[in-house]
């Protein structure tokens, strides 16, 4: 059998050309028709994770399996390769790569908040309006094999990858092919197999969308659109973006979400029109298992595990973020968490920085409680199945494309190393060299200069023994043919090295060498017989200590979220806000997430007891005015765009929500930013620490909407001039009552459509659904309502008139500094005011604003409140209510109220919250001082009967996250300590910076590691 | 007719107040002035009860319990029931520097170039800015006004806040150079809005910086060796090396613009190798390493009190209670407040968080008062009602530290009894009367 394997050597080492050949192409010499048929005999077969054959054979022709089986007839014109010891694999499937696809130019642009505008898209042709639709994107077209990158998938095991241009929010479709160096024309398996989107709008240049939120308005729009232009509608012509978009919808739907929370707003999105996308995750879906499990949807898997940092300046590790290093140790439990969940993935490897990552990393998974089973099924079976390709790939069957490894062990093993690669039937070596196992015992003899003889012991590691009446130690190489063998006699300084060289021929050896002395002589070496293997011991994953999985994933995070609890709050002086006061040396019982008593001595009744004696009570505070806990603020791209969501794109681990829970904040109405006129849908949400977006909604809520004016919309502070209308006051004006216009318009358009629809026999009118004037219709018809930035009072006055003009009212003036100045005007349109207590003089529109204004403007009879706009003061917002003690002498009560029960009112959530009265939502406050006193310090922050925040419990998380920082910091020590350890293989301490979002109204800093996102955009960093 | 008399009264002082243009600086204080029955918050963390302050011709005379009051030509004013304090005083503002940041013709903050120490923000100082009389109204009466910038910006000077021109403003002329150190920090990885991992910026700025800081030292390397030529010819003068002599000479002070432990240590270099009196500005790390800068005297201007935590992993009160770290370890340190959106007004109220998280009230006063003014080197003619001292004195009817009480009914510059009066309050006056609000 011997000699057969080194016959079959040769063809396998200098055979690398093609078997196939296109009819339709022309001949350059000989024609040389071949059907390619091998048959594999003797090897392990791992068919798929289910069926693995023994000593079985393996026959393909022509790029297919066309037998395999224990017992088979081998044809008579198949090359025979004998595969004792070796396994055969299918060969895996990349289902998310670009390869052979040309990379797009990026161009810059998106919007910026002080650069111009690009208001149309830049793409020519009868194409849809917006640039980052790119539907008519074919991968098939624009494919071109690639075989430096094929060569470097197949040395990973690959054989099939799926490959589309990753650019934009819809990407057109993929193709299937294989990653043969045949033609391309052979190579693809399926030219139209995906579509593919993206939450990133890619190289487009066009501003809007901007926003994380506006990609998702974009797609939903998209969708309706679609979907109307199926009626062919005559305004439209012909939409080819809209066309293609409808005839992908068949394909398998693939989403890049690269990230936990986006993987959720994708599937949401998807939700909303029946579409269950394959998600494409960022690798951190550990984090939230249970709601990723909950999208039902099938998942992509990067193996980017980070690298770990280097921990040996504790001045960089200072900055250095525990959620970071809690993401270092459990990135590569991900799979694993995945599996364990029972969640359908593949995984992938895009997203690796270095390809050769994937198999160590994949490894790394194995070893973090990832099944090998589970790992091959993510690389053939599943993706081979989410494309309707497994007919042809992903495991090995009669029919199927002859597309496999064949490996020196267990695919998935440490030391298993891959021979070859065989795709659609064609051999690509990869490691060929280690084909041929050398180790065992031979008949070793010299001749020549004194004849000797030896028993010649090959092991692992080019190791050779000598054994005669003492063992002599040397060394070997082979590589299938030739020999090189040497040993040595004495030690140190005195030690003597005989040299040897030669060629194998089947299991005889034979060839010259030299001895110490120079003098020549020929030597035979013959195989007697095999070393007996051991076992692979490094598949046995030694017990790691982990870290748990907290919530949020974040510094303050917890491992369980707090729960809701009986609680009595002894003996407090309690602010009301309600007719009875102030009550001094009151009980407060809160039960099922309710308040549901007041009084004096009342029975504890099983409730954890809070000594409240000498503390003060207060209802939550509510902040009118906030741009905490969302991953995108400002959808700028144009001035009107009523159809985006903050509450699509909630960021429930922003540690603001904790900062202020430690400042007594409660709920926060969290706006859209200032950029344009007609902004996003406001989100008002409750802080609940360690909830996912949709646990962090105030449910039930009134929507709103934001609204801006003045300098911020007409784009001031753009240096390079302004495209954009408006410029001027007078424009905002128009903007909005153009908007409006618009909306009733688009209200008659419907009211008649659906009379016309209603008609027997009438030809339907279709009448496209505009989700930006939805929500404008919405307004008019009072459900929902407008918080409208605003500072001078021309403006208020102008949008006042706007409003009353189309029947409608401004619920809230935001910021409002000059509503002093117009206070009469506003009672009588019956709008509520939030403000600052005392910004002023950082921008032309501000010169005018007053601290006295909140005391003026209740004064006239306005419900007025304070605001943060400002993640920092947000945490001392009773400081800036009480500010209006001195500037206009209010009451304390009244002072209070600005921060409680006046924001209540003007978000219409009073019925809920904002003072304490027995059936209101326990969302309550303890202070160690009077809440208006600067020296009042929350002790308790309880949201629905739930602590979210102690004093106590603090110190406590505190401790707990320094331990766990500490932990981290010393394993990643270790692993560097660790032999073998790479310096490629780490990286520099990163600081953790954090993005904030701001209203663009900025002037002050946060902090050193605060990146302002509207910078950001300027960067064009999270595009 | 007697109700449209008095109607008539009120428009007329509503108009003659229409602008702040018409809220004048007040004339030199002659003679004697006691400030009788007063509760002192001395400055230096004692408390005077029923306190006396005599002044004379603009100086404390005499502070104490005891101090008969002559009768005959004395002003006399009766502050019973009232609080007593040193004027406040800002420690590294752009006061006067920039009216509306917004607005660049407005904005004399910032100078071209790297090496400026001789721009001297004193020769823009506007006296007329809005926002000089609203910190007044808040117990502001001085302030260390600072150019910005990169590297080094140029020299503050102090002023007090009652003046017609920069020159009669000028209370402590050039009393520093100031050095912004770039950032230490490596830039950020990925992790941006969109959720990305693993984005690593290229180019190094932590080696950036250090080349920067570099050419600082150099700078004073040669100005040093240049100033110890006594015997310049006349035809090379560098003006850029004058500027500084006044480091070398110990007349001017170093302020150092840093944040995080390394810069700060990197700071001590500068007392180490030229000798210079080094005060760090910002130090919103300087808790960390409290023990080394009381081991090199080196003191502290906290930036911004009413801060976020510089990291997200830090404690939720970190800034608020960095000032007790310091005042533990017998740092000497100032409260600043340096905000572009309160303009400077929160003063009082970042040094009473302070007092809410770990420091006494006193501390939290003298680290706007008496603490800031040994830091800005004037502390022999102000920072504290202390006798021989000029009369800085602000009346308060509550605890100036607490928005809640803080209303300021009087106060004193060089003993000027200043007005109080500022555009906001005339605004407010103007729409009481449309409203008809008493």
């Amino acid at each position: 059998m011997r000699k057969l394997k080194v016959g079959v050597l040769c063809c396998m080492l200098l055979i690398t050309h093609t078997i196939q050949a296109q009819v339709t192409f022309p001949v350059n010499g000989v024609a040389e028709p071949k059907d390619g048929c091998y048959a594999f005999i003797h090897a392990r077969i791992v068919q798929s994770s289910l069926a693995t054959l023994d000593d079985a054979t393996m026959v393909i022709r022509k790029g297919k399996i066309t037998a395999i089986g224990k017992d088979i007839a081998i044809p008579k014109d198949a090359v025979q390769v004998d595969c004792k010891g070796k396994f055969i694999y299918p060969s895996f499937i990349d289902i998310y790569t670009a390869y052979g696809i040309p990379t797009p130019q990026r161009q810059g642009g998106g919007f910026n908040f002080f650069g111009p505008s690009q208001l149309n898209s830049n793409q020519k042709g009868a194409y849809g309006w917006n640039q980052a639709l790119k539907t008519d994107v074919e991968a098939a077209r624009i494919f071109v094999a690639d075989e430096g990158k094929a060569k470097q998938m197949r040395d990973l095991g690959f054989g099939t990858v799926l490959t589309h241009q990753q650019d934009g929010i819809a990407r057109g479709t993929g193709a299937v092919v294989t990653l043969s160096s045949e033609k391309e024309n052979l190579t693809m398996v399926k030219e139209k197999a995906s579509a593919h989107y993206s939450f990133s709008k890619g190289t487009s240049t066009q501003s809007y969308p901007s926003s994380l939120m506006g990609s998702i308005a974009l797609l939903r729009q998209t969708f309706l659109d679609a979907q109307w232009y199926k009626s062919n509608p005559a305004a439209e012509g012909v939409n080819l973006s809209l066309q293609y978009f409808n005839e992908q919808q068949g394909l398998p739907q693939i989403f890049e979400a690269n990230d936990k929370w986006n993987d959720l707003r994708a599937d949401k999105v998807g939700d909303e029109f029946g579409v269950q996308y394959i998600i494409k995750g960022g690798g951190n879906e550990y984090q939230r298992i249970p709601e990723i499990k909950a999208t039902g949807a099938s998942y992509i898997i990067p193996l980017n595990f980070p690298a770990a940092m280097d921990v040996d300046d504790p001045n960089e590790v200072r900055f250095v973020g525990l959620d970071d290093l809690k993401h270092w140790e459990l990135a590569p439990t991900n799979p694993g968490a995945l599996e364990k969940a029972g969640i359908n993935f593949c995984l992938t490897t895009a997203d690796l920085s270095n390809m050769s990552e994937f198999t160590a990393n994949l490894r790394k998974a194995i070893d973090n409680g990832l099944s090998e089973n589970a790992a091959l099924d993510a690389l053939t079976k599943n993706p081979a199945n989410l494309l309707g390709i497994y007919d042809l790939v992903g495991s090995l069957e009669a029919g199927k494309l002859a597309n496999f490894v064949i490996t020196s062990g267990p695919i998935f093993n440490t030391k298993t190393t891959i021979f070859y690669n065989w795709v659609q039937g064609n051999q690509y070596p990869v490691k060929p060299a280690n084909w041929y196992d050398a180790k065992g015992t031979y008949q070793f003899a010299m001749q020549g200069n004194g004849n000797k003889s030896f028993q010649m012991e090959l092991k692992d590691g080019g190791v050779a023994s000598f054994i005669a009446k003492d063992t002599l130690t040397g060394k070997y190489t082979y590589d299938g043919k030739l020999v090189k063998l040497s040993f040595t006699e004495g030690r140190g300084p005195r030690a003597m090295e005989t040299t040897m060289s030669g060629v194998a021929n089947g299991e005889k050896w034979s060839g010259t060498g030299a001895d110490p002395g120079g003098n020549l002589f020929t030597w035979t070496a013959l195989f007697e017989k095999a070393l007996q293997e051991k076992s692979d011991s490094s598949r046995s994953p030694k017990p790691q200590e982990l870290g748990k999985v907290t919530y949020p994933f974040l510094a303050y995070g917890e491992e369980k979220m707090p729960e809701q609890e009986n609680i009595l709050i002894r003996n407090a002086t309690v602010w009301t806000n309600e007719k009875e006061g102030i009550m001094e040396h009151t009980d407060v019982f809160l039960k099922n997430g309710k308040i549901a008593a007041i009084g004096k001595n009342l029975p504890e009744a099983g409730a954890r007891v809070i000594d409240g004696t000498g503390k003060h009570l207060t209802p939550g505070i509510i902040d009118e005015h906030s741009h905490i806990a969302a991953a995108s603020i400002n959808e700028g791209g144009q001035s009107v765009t009523s159809e985006v969501r903050i509450g699509d794109n909630l960021n429930p681990e922003d540690i603001n929500i904790y900062r202020q829970l430690s400042g007594g904040v409660t709920t926060s109405h969290i706006l859209h930013g200032s950029a344009n006129t007609i902004g996003g849908q406001t989100q008002l949400i409750k802080l609940r620490w360690g909830a996912d977006a949709e646990g962090l909604k105030f449910k039930g809520a009134d929507p709103f909407i934001k609204f801006a004016l003045g300098e911020n919309v007409k784009r001031s502070a753009s240096t390079q001039g302004n495209p954009r209308f408006p410029d001027t006051r007078m424009g905002v004006e128009q903007v909005l009552t153009d908007a409006f216009q618009r909306a009733t318009d688009y209200q008659n358009q419907w009211k008649a459509a659906e009379a016309n629809n209603k008609k027997k026999g009438a030809t339907p009118v279709v009448v496209r659904r505009d989700l930006e004037l939805d929500a404008l219709v919405e307004i008019m018809n009072k459900q929902r309502f407008i918080t409208c930035h605003s500072y001078v009072q021309s403006e208020i006055t102008a949008t006042m008139r706007v409003a009353e003009r189309f029947g409608f009212r401004i619920n809230t003036f935001t910021h409002i500094l000059e509503g002093y100045k117009v206070a009469d005007k506003m009672k009588k349109h019956g709008a509520n005011a939030s403000t600052f207590s005392d910004w002023w003089e950082y921008k032309m529109e501000v010169v005018d604003a007053i601290p006295y204004n909140a005391a003026l403007m209740s004064k006239v009879g306005l419900n007025v409140a304070v605001n943060s706009d400002d993640a920092e003061m947000a945490r001392r917002l009773n400081q800036e209510a009480a500010k209006s003690v001195k500037y206009g002498g209010m009451r304390e009560e009244d002072a209070f109220k600005m921060v409680t029960l006046n924001p209540a009112k003007m978000l219409h959530v009073d019925d809920r919250v904002g003072s304490i009265k027995v059936g209101k939502d326990a969302d309550v406050v303890l202070w160690n001082d009077d809440p208006l006193s600067i020296y009042a310090v929350p002790q308790y922050t309880i949201i629905d009967g739930t602590i979210y925040y102690s004093v106590e419990h603090d110190l406590q998380l505190r401790k707990k996250d320094q331990e766990e920082k500490a932990r981290l910091v010393a394993k990643m020590a270790a692993a560097k300590r660790t032999p073998g350890a790479a310096a490629g293989g780490f990286q520099r301490a990163r600081p953790r910076y954090e993005v904030m979002h701001t209203c663009s109204e900025h002037e002050h800093d946060h902090g050193l590691l605060i990146i302002n996102a509207d910078d950001e955009l300027e960067t064009g960093d999270n595009q | 007719m007697k109700k449209l008399f008095i109607l008539f009264l009120s428009v007329a002082a509503v108009i003659k107040l229409s602008a702040q243009a018409n809220v004048y600086p007040a004339p030199e204080q002659k003679g004697l002035l006691y400030i009788t029955h007063a509760t002192i918050h001395v400055g230096n963390g004692t408390v005077i009860q029923d306190g006396t302050i005599r002044i004379n011709n603009g100086k404390i005379e005499e502070v104490g319990t005891a101090l008969p009051v002559p009768n005959g030509n004395v002003q006399v004013l009766d502050v019973k029931g009232k609080q007593v304090y040193p004027g406040l005083i800002q420690s590294s503002v752009e006061l006067g520097l920039v009216e509306v940041s917004s607005v660049r013709a407005s904005s004399d903050v910032n100078e071209i170039g790297t090496i400026n120490p001789n721009v001297r923000s004193i020769v823009a100082y506007n006296t007329d800015s809005k926002v000089i009389n609203t910190l007044r109204n808040n117990g502001i009466l001085l302030a260390n006004v600072v150019p910005g910038g990169s590297l080094i910006t140029g020299s503050s000077t102090v002023v007090q806040l009652d003046a017609w021109n920069w020159e009669d403003a000028a209370y402590k002329m050039d009393n520093g150079i100031h050095f912004d150190m770039p950032s230490l920090l490596a830039r950020r990885g990925g992790r941006g809005g969109f959720g990305r991992f693993g984005q690593q910026a290229s180019g190094d700025p932590v080696e950036r910086a250090m080349t920067q800081i570099n050419e600082v030292k150099d700078f004073f390397r040669e100005a040093k060796a240049y100033l110890a030529e006594t015997d310049h010819p006349h035809e090379n003068t560098n003006l850029k090396f004058e500027a500084v002599r006044g480091l070398f000479e110990k007349k001017q002070k170093l302020f150092i613009h840093c944040d995080i432990v390394k810069q700060m240590l990197i700071a001590v270099d500068f007392v180490k190798e030229f000798g210079f009196d080094v005060v760090i500005v910002g130090g919103s790390d300087s808790w960390m390493i409290a023990d080394l800068l009381k081991q090199n005297n080196i003191p502290v201007i906290l930036n911004q009190m009413h801060s976020l935590p510089t990291m997200m992993d830090d404690d939720v009160d970190q800034p608020y209670k960095t000032p007790s770290l310091l005042q533990k370890a017998g740092v000497l340190f100032a409260i600043n407040d340096q905000d572009d959106q309160f303009r400077g007004r929160n003063l009082a109220f970042n040094a009473g968080t302070a007092a809410a998280y770990g420091l006494s009230k006193e501390e939290a006063l003298s680290a706007i008062t008496l603490n800031a003014a040994k830091i800005l080197g004037i502390d022999k003619m102000t920072g504290s009602i202390e006798k021989g001292k000029d009369a800085n004195i602000v009346v308060c009817d509550g605890d100036i530290l607490d928005m809640r009480s803080q209303i300021i009914t009087d106060a004193f510059i060089q003993g000027r009894k200043i007005s109080l009066d500022d555009k906001q309050k005339q605004l407010y006056e103007r729409y009481k009367y449309k409203y008809g609000i008493q």
